[in-house]
């Protein structure tokens, strides 16, 4: 896991996203449980982060994202578990007692400071001199380009604008770890995009280590080194975007992340270098073994842009190729989607792309043939 | 665009047509809409306007008009072709001059601010603790702050006598434990009154505090935690700057009417506490000194007057910042 990290990171030129081997603990979380009542919000959750590593916590409304985020800054007090911070037990401290600084997804900007006066704030609880403060916040406001705006008040600014001060405001304590709460989750659309980028490179140079928190898988992949997925309080897969979408451990993440084509079949054959699913859609010879036994009842996972259709039949297979009928067919722009209606009545996502102007277009009703390179399928035991 | 493109001209013409029907529609709409909007706002300003300033108008008139007997002298008089406009200042001079006015007015707005900090003090701590309790909880506490208005306002004051009177509940209780020899003289002092007022008027103090209190975004406490603040530090440089618009609206509300409150000193004061609500009855009805009796009363009205100035200047100022918590 570590090494995919550092490999991330190490494709990022900015400075401070390196970190030596020591540092992979740098934030410990173990076996954390928060329950409220009868419920664990959090259920055993243990979690190393790295040195300057951006670590999102993905999963939907009320998978315990948020609880586990809060425990960090102290808001929530965990019902069993620690917490190291660079090897010193933290989960006794206060939320003002912890070198952690956390960006909430409200803002939380103060609507009676101006911008100016929201960014000093923390500066001016832990005693520093007017000089001091008056540099750093200097340098927080440069940092996410608002010097202009030192002057207003929260709410004469726009949503983005908004969401730098909060970002200034957290990163001016140059917190030991920094947490984003659906940093992106009060922004439109076109905004959130180009702010994701923004975001990241802002955190990558400071270097700080960075736990964010969403919902939004594409937030999460072009923020995050690493990727845990959670679900009903426990973690369900941790590791890089790519593997996390490549390699989904579980049906659910196959699933969560992204769109997913998912047959149930039987295992008939399993050699070291293949194994052969029978589904009721058809046979799927996948490029990887796997430790299972024949007859063994199995998931077979295929993302939509790894399926090619066409309207004749691909020559020499007899595996990885589904006949079916279009049914339904909708034009992203960028890529094209088609539904299509296999034998078993099963309906399959084909995504294309159109890299032609004036490409190909299959119509509703024709008779396509699907097929799939045996390493594009994912093999989930249940 | 398009869609117009490929109607037949005839119909263009027609959707025209329409147009301007349906902007004279829409400007007519906006004159009615106008109208209603001035008349919500207009309607209760006049009604204020009328019943105010009228009563108003005439008091004033009678404290620098002339007596004759028991007439006033009509101010405008018409003689020989002159108008002439006699103002007496008599009354307003005397009041500068005697000791006492002066010493009354003073008093009654030491009273009225010592009931205001005292209702802030008490008021504050209720209406934050309120704003913690279970929200299914705080209609019904909001409620129990009102109750006392389902019962007569003269009737609690009176229920007060009962309790401070030398033969009252608390001495008795307090000679019963034998914690005091004779009775404590608790009536008919500033202690008794301002129990009276601050009791009155708490609920005045409350209400536009939880009101304010209860808008806060509790994640803003946890943003200044987060930063450092100790919650003590939080409650000071959050909490209390973002209810200054419930602190103003609570204290005005309460010291306005505390200073010329009349039935409290009444029945609860006594020779010590010099209230203007009284003087002025004794002027009214004891001297029947009308023209004196209206001078203190615009004095007193000047008196209520500059702090409501104060209040509005504040209310506009401090209403952006008030604005922008709204807002979030």
């Amino acid at each position: 896991m570590t090494a995919a990290a550092s490999a991330a990171a190490a494709q990022d030129v900015l400075p401070g996203s390196q970190y030596a081997a020591d540092d992979a603990h740098f934030l410990r979380v173990q076996r954390l449980t928060k329950r409220f009542g009868e419920v664990a919000a959090v259920d055993d959750v243990s979690i190393s982060i790295g040195k300057g590593e951006i670590f999102a916590l993905l999963g939907s409304s009320g998978c315990g994202k948020s609880t586990l985020l809060r425990m960090l800054a102290g808001f929530e007090t965990p019902s069993s578990g620690e917490i190291f911070l660079e090897g010193e037990e933290i989960s006794g401290l206060r939320p003002f007692e912890r070198p952690i600084n956390m960006m909430f997804q409200s803002y939380a900007l103060f609507p009676h400071l101006n911008v100016w006066e929201n960014v000093a704030f923390g500066l001016k609880r832990h005693g520093q001199s007017r000089e001091q403060i008056a540099t750093q916040v200097e340098r927080m406001l440069s940092l996410v380009q608002l010097k202009p705006f030192v002057q207003r008040k929260p709410h004469q600014l726009s949503g983005g604008q908004q969401q730098r001060v909060a970002l200034a405001r957290s990163l001016a304590l140059e917190p030991r770890l920094l947490l984003l709460d659906e940093p992106l989750g009060a922004l439109d659309r076109k905004l959130r995009a180009q702010t994701q980028f923004e975001l990241h490179s802002i955190i990558k140079s400071v270097g700080v280590t960075c736990v964010l928190v969403t919902h939004d898988q594409e937030e999460a992949m072009t923020m995050a080194d690493r990727i845990a997925v959670m679900s009903a309080g426990r973690l369900v897969q941790v590791g890089a975007p790519r593997e996390i979408y490549e390699t989904p451990a579980t049906r659910f993440v196959a699933d969560f992340i992204g769109t997913v084509n998912l047959f149930d079949g039987m295992l008939v054959e399993d050699e070291a270098d293949h194994c052969v699913i029978e589904a009721p859609a058809g046979r799927f010879f996948v490029g990887h073994g796997i430790t299972g036994v024949k007859g063994q009842r199995l998931s077979v996972a295929l993302r939509p842009e790894k399926i090619e259709i066409a309207t004749r039949a691909p020559e020499g297979t007899q595996y990885n190729c589904l006949q079916g009928r279009v049914v339904e067919s909708a034009y992203f722009g960028a890529s094209s989607l088609y539904r299509v209606a296999l034998a078993d009545g099963t309906r399959l996502q084909v995504s294309v792309p159109n890299s032609e102007r004036h490409g190909e277009v299959i119509a509703v009703g024709t008779e396509v043939f699907a097929s799939c390179r045996p390493e594009s399928l994912v093999v989930l035991v249940n | 665009m398009t869609d117009h493109l490929s109607i037949p001209p005839a119909s263009h013409a027609a959707t025209v047509q329409f147009g301007a029907r349906s902007w004279l529609a829409l400007a007519g709409r906006w004159l009615v809409r106008g109208w209603g909007r001035k008349s919500v706002i207009g309607i209760p300003y006049l009604f204020l306007l009328l019943f105010f300033s009228l009563p108003f108008l005439v008091v004033l008139k009678i404290s620098v008009s002339e007596t004759e007997g028991v007439q006033f002298k009509d101010l405008f008089e018409f003689a020989d072709g002159t108008l002439t406009l006699r103002i007496k200042l008599a009354n307003y001079q005397f009041l500068a001059s005697d000791p006492l006015y002066l010493k009354t007015y003073i008093s009654s707005i030491r009273f009225a601010a010592i009931c205001t900090v005292l209702c802030l003090f008490i008021g504050y701590p209720f209406a934050y603790f309120m704003t913690r309790a279970r929200p299914t909880l705080r209609p019904i506490l909001v409620m129990l702050v009102s109750l006392p208005f389902w019962t007569s306002y003269l009737l609690r004051i009176y229920a007060w006598k009962g309790l401070l009177d030398d033969q009252g509940v608390v001495n008795n209780f307090l000679q019963w434990l034998h914690l005091i020899d004779e009775p404590l003289k608790m009536m008919y002092t500033p202690f008794s009154m301002t129990i009276g007022m601050v009791y009155t008027y708490l609920p005045f103090m409350i209400l536009p505090l939880y009101g304010t209190l209860v808008k806060a975004d509790p994640s803003l406490l946890e943003a200044a935690g987060n930063l450092g603040a100790t919650p003590w530090k939080a409650f000071w440089l959050i909490t209390v700057p973002l209810s200054k618009a419930g602190i103003i609206a609570g204290s005005m509300l309460v010291f306005i009417p505390t200073v010329g409150e009349y039935v409290i000193p009444e029945l609860l004061g006594g020779p010590q506490t010099l209230m203007i609500a009284r003087v002025l009855w004794e002027e009214f009805f004891s001297n029947v000194d009308w023209p004196m009796a209206s001078a203190v009363a615009v004095s007193m009205v000047g008196l209520i007057l500059v702090p409501l100035v104060l209040f509005n200047h504040y209310q506009s100022g401090g209403g952006t910042a008030a604005g922008g918590g709204g807002a979030r």
